[in-house]
């Protein structure tokens, strides 16, 4: 059997020099982002903005848009989202969160039942009050500082800390650009929203650490290299490892995508957009060009092993694992 | 690298099995998992976005825990100043603290010692800590009776507990399969109900506090007259739960209170034939009742649940029996819930809901399906990408990677954990990422091939260096997980369950198995040449 051979053997891409057009792209797209981020902002979801969510169902095309429209506008709840999803009569009501606190929330649901009436199957109801949704949005933005930061003492301790520092820069944009991806297409930003950041924010860790950790072994081995050039056989050695891996990443998020329902669908997306496209290109374009600013060179490398040497604890670093 | 000792290998697949096999309690029928012996009475705990029901938070407010403390405050200094026969005027409850002015100048000091025994030691009365639950604080002939902070956030914590106990005998009576009710910081409750269809009533149950009373009305001027302002000292108006709503003047003074019934029962009256709950009393109670019917025959006495008129019947005869029904146009439902909410006795303090999150039994088919679907799909496109690119190691890897989910359900069983949905795709992603240490390794055999190593150095070379990046790389992912699963709630903590657990199988896998699968056909075919 002739096995499948994405990437050949000995490519020799000039991924460096390629940073010259990658970081003016970065820069901009992160400007763009934050831009979308200010003006347009984020879509909020009732997680973190407080208010109601029902999920309704009519049964047997008795759905009339217009019908629940009139009824729900005559409660006179405020800002009242109602939008027709899927094909089976499904309905998604979004109340926004109602001024008099807590119990104000609660009466919220009894009053859209009551409007509704009979013959309606509700598949999803959800409130969340005014505490509750302060809370969750406070943390789930230390949540992802704590990860940045936790993360990057590990890499400090593993690694240089040019390499932590770089990780750590490369993660930064990742985030800002997945969450100007959010703010542009309106994905609803809720509390698996923070999830799927985290985790893009993982996977694009492991993906660069996978290209550093050959770095790094590359600059024990080539003393004499020049930077430019370790730094592109370092990422052209990983390639073929970079894109097998992306392909199957990318299948199985494909699978979630289409296959793995609504209640996911703006995590799966938004774990897509983060993951493929970002990720990836981070990882080779952004995260290794960026140890040439940060002083990773052959040269201070010898110097490094040369010093330890001299110490009577040479032994802690070891060559090749 | 490659060379495993028979006791090694056995041991590699021993708890590679065992933990798979931890997995197999959660697919039995409810009948076959009951008959399993006890210590295989573990499985993974569908999520409410699976199996449908309600989630609820409920909060214990605070400045409710406050306003409760003052008043005890406020009774308990009236009454300890009465026994010390010490003259005071205008106790009243100012702002956050219980104020009283003692008449005579001299009798402050000693309003003071009976004032101060009533601060209670934080922690209760072995607590060597020395602070107290309330300041008491005197200012000319004005003392002042304060409650600390630590004294309410104690209190609070002690109402989250007596509220945990009330909520479980009022839940347990609805007659859902596990509930779930639990603490949740200082001062809330989270309860789960699964497979409940209907959150209203869930919450029209938890939403009461059920202090009921018994207590006079008060005939000596209509309700209106009272409204206007004059109404006498010692009475309230309340209102009935009728629409519009009646308005009665009632005593302040408590007959008897709820916490002296033994009992309640749902029935209907023999002959209006309606829906009433019946009561009995315990000897206290009944003896407070009888002796209250007594003097007031021919006066109505209201029978009040949180501050609403249920009824105000006619007192005819001493009621002595210790018995009584309780009737007020109720639905068979509500006689039902309210004999439940009068069983389990009152809440110590109002609870809020502050969060509920409801989801049919539907929907959370219809999430599992869609989950099972995309899991199918998203392995079935994997692992046929596997076999075309690496061929038989391909194959080994799929094997691997499989045995990989086993062990994550198997782990999630383990630990009583639950699944969620996001938990399902955090399961996707670690097959995505499980994948990927067999890239790693495969890719590094190939390098090391291509460098000139001969077919079982190569191998092993892959394999030693590859498994140091697959550690580096998998620890910083674990981090992410661990701080997601920390910081989260709900959806998020799910999902870093899964994936948290699937990042250790994962390394646990590439370690070992895929390791042994590879040394066996190593060691069966002595390869020349890397077959990848």
């Amino acid at each position: 059997m002739r096995l499948l051979r994405i990437v050949p053997d000995d490519t020799t891409f000039d991924f460096i020099r390629f940073r010259r057009i990658s970081f003016p792209i970065s820069a901009l797209l992160s400007i763009v982002a934050l831009v979308a981020f200010f003006t347009l902002g984020l879509n909020f979801g009732i997680d973190f903005k407080g208010g109601t969510l029902l999920e309704v169902r009519y049964a047997n095309n008795t759905l009339n848009i217009a019908d629940v429209r009139s009824r729900l506008e005559s409660l006179d709840l405020g800002e009242v989202q109602i939008q027709e999803i899927g094909s089976e009569g499904e309905v998604l009501i979004r109340v926004a969160q109602q001024p008099g606190g807590e119990q104000a929330q609660q009466a919220v649901v009894g009053k859209v039942r009551a409007a509704l009436g009979d013959g309606v199957e509700y598949r999803r109801v959800e409130v969340v009050g005014p505490r509750v949704s302060q809370e969750l949005l406070s943390y789930g933005i230390v949540g992802l500082m704590m990860a940045v930061f936790c993360i990057l003492v590990y890499l400090w301790f593993r690694f240089e800390w040019q390499f932590a520092l770089g990780a750590s820069i490369a993660n930064f944009h990742d985030i800002v650009l997945t969450i100007g991806f959010m703010a542009i297409f309106q994905i609803d930003f809720d509390l698996t929203s923070v999830a799927a950041l985290l985790t893009i924010l993982g996977y694009s860790l492991n993906d660069t650490i996978v290209i550093y950790d050959r770095i790094r072994e590359m600059l024990r081995r080539y003393k004499k290299m020049p930077t430019e050039e370790l730094l592109n056989a370092s990422i052209n050695s990983t390639l073929s490892r970079s894109v097998i891996t992306h392909v199957t990443v990318t299948l199985a998020l494909l699978a979630l995508v289409l296959f793995g329902g609504r209640a996911i669908h703006s995590f799966s997306v938004t774990m897509m957009f983060g993951v493929v496209l970002v990720g990836t290109y981070t990882s080779i374009f952004i995260a290794s060009p960026l140890l040439i600013y940060l002083g990773v060179s052959t040269r201070a490398m010898a110097e490094k092993a040369e010093k330890e040497a001299k110490s009577p604890n040479a032994k802690a670093e070891r060559l090749a694992p | 690298m490659l060379y495993f000792s028979k006791w090694k290998a056995f041991a590699i697949l021993a708890v590679s099995a065992i933990i798979c096999l931890m997995a197999v309690p959660s697919l039995l029928s409810p009948a076959a998992y009951d008959s399993l012996p006890s210590f295989l009475q573990r499985k993974i705990v569908l999520g409410l976005d699976l199996q449908g029901g309600s989630y609820i938070v409920l909060q214990v407010d605070a400045q409710s825990v406050r306003k409760i403390r003052l008043e005890h405050l406020r009774d308990d200094a009236r009454r300890v100043l009465r026994d010390a026969k010490i003259g005071y005027t205008g106790l009243a409850i100012q702002g956050d603290a219980v104020q009283v002015r003692i008449r005579d100048g001299q009798d402050v000091d000693a309003a003071l010692t009976q004032l101060r025994a009533l601060a209670q030691p934080l922690g209760g009365p072995m607590s060597t800590s020395g602070q107290l639950d309330t300041d008491v604080a005197r200012d000319g002939n004005t003392i002042s009776l304060t409650p600390t902070a630590a004294g309410i956030q104690s209190r609070t914590i002690q109402a989250v507990s007596q509220s945990i106990e009330i909520i479980r005998k009022r839940i347990d009576q609805l007659g859902t399969t596990e509930p779930s009710i639990q603490r949740q910081g200082a001062d809330r409750i989270q309860v789960q109900v699964p497979g409940l269809q209907d959150p209203s009533r869930l919450k029209a149950l938890l939403g009461q506090t059920a202090q009921l009373t018994f207590r006079l009305v008060d005939n000596t001027m209509s309700p209106q007259q009272a409204l206007q302002g004059r109404a006498p000292a010692g009475t309230e108006v309340l209102y009935s739960q009728d629409n519009p709503p009646v308005p009665y003047l009632i005593e302040q003074r408590v007959l008897v209170a709820g916490e002296d019934l033994t009992d309640a029962q749902p029935s209907f009256d023999p002959t209006t034939r309606e829906p009433v709950v019946t009561f009995r009393f315990n000897t206290n109670g009944a003896r407070r009742f009888a002796e209250a019917t007594q003097a007031n025959v021919g006066r109505p006495f209201a029978i009040i649940l949180d501050n609403h008129v249920i009824s105000a019947p006619v007192i005819r005869e001493p009621i002595l029996g210790g018995s009584g029904q309780i009737s007020g146009n109720f639905t068979v439902q509500q006689a039902n819930d309210l004999a439940i909410l009068l069983r389990a006795g009152a809440l110590p303090v109002p609870l809020q809901v502050v969060e509920e999150r409801t989801v049919g039994p539907g929907l959370g088919a219809d999430s599992i399906r869609a989950g099972l679907i995309a899991s199918i799909v998203g392995a079935t496109l994997v692992a046929l990408f596997m076999i075309a690119t690496y061929g038989l190691f391909g194959l080994i890897a799929n094997i691997a990677v499989a045995i990989n989910v086993g062990m994550i359900f198997g782990v999630l069983a383990m630990l009583g954990a639950t699944l969620t949905l996001p938990g399902i795709a955090g399961v996707v992603l670690t097959v995505g990422i499980a994948v990927d240490s067999n890239v790693l390794i495969y890719e590094r055999i190939r390098e090391e091939a291509r460098a000139g190593r001969s077919a079982i150095s190569a191998i092993d070379a892959g394999f030693s260096r590859a498994l140091a990046t697959i550690l580096d790389s998998n620890i910083t992912t674990f981090i992410a997980a661990a701080v997601l699963f920390y910081v989260g709630s709900g959806p998020v903590r799910g999902f870093a369950i899964t994936f948290g657990i699937g990042i250790l199988t994962t390394v646990f896998t590439a370690f070992t198995l895929t390791r042994l699968m590879v040394a066996l056909w190593v060691r069966w075919q002595r390869p020349q040449r890397v077959p990848i």
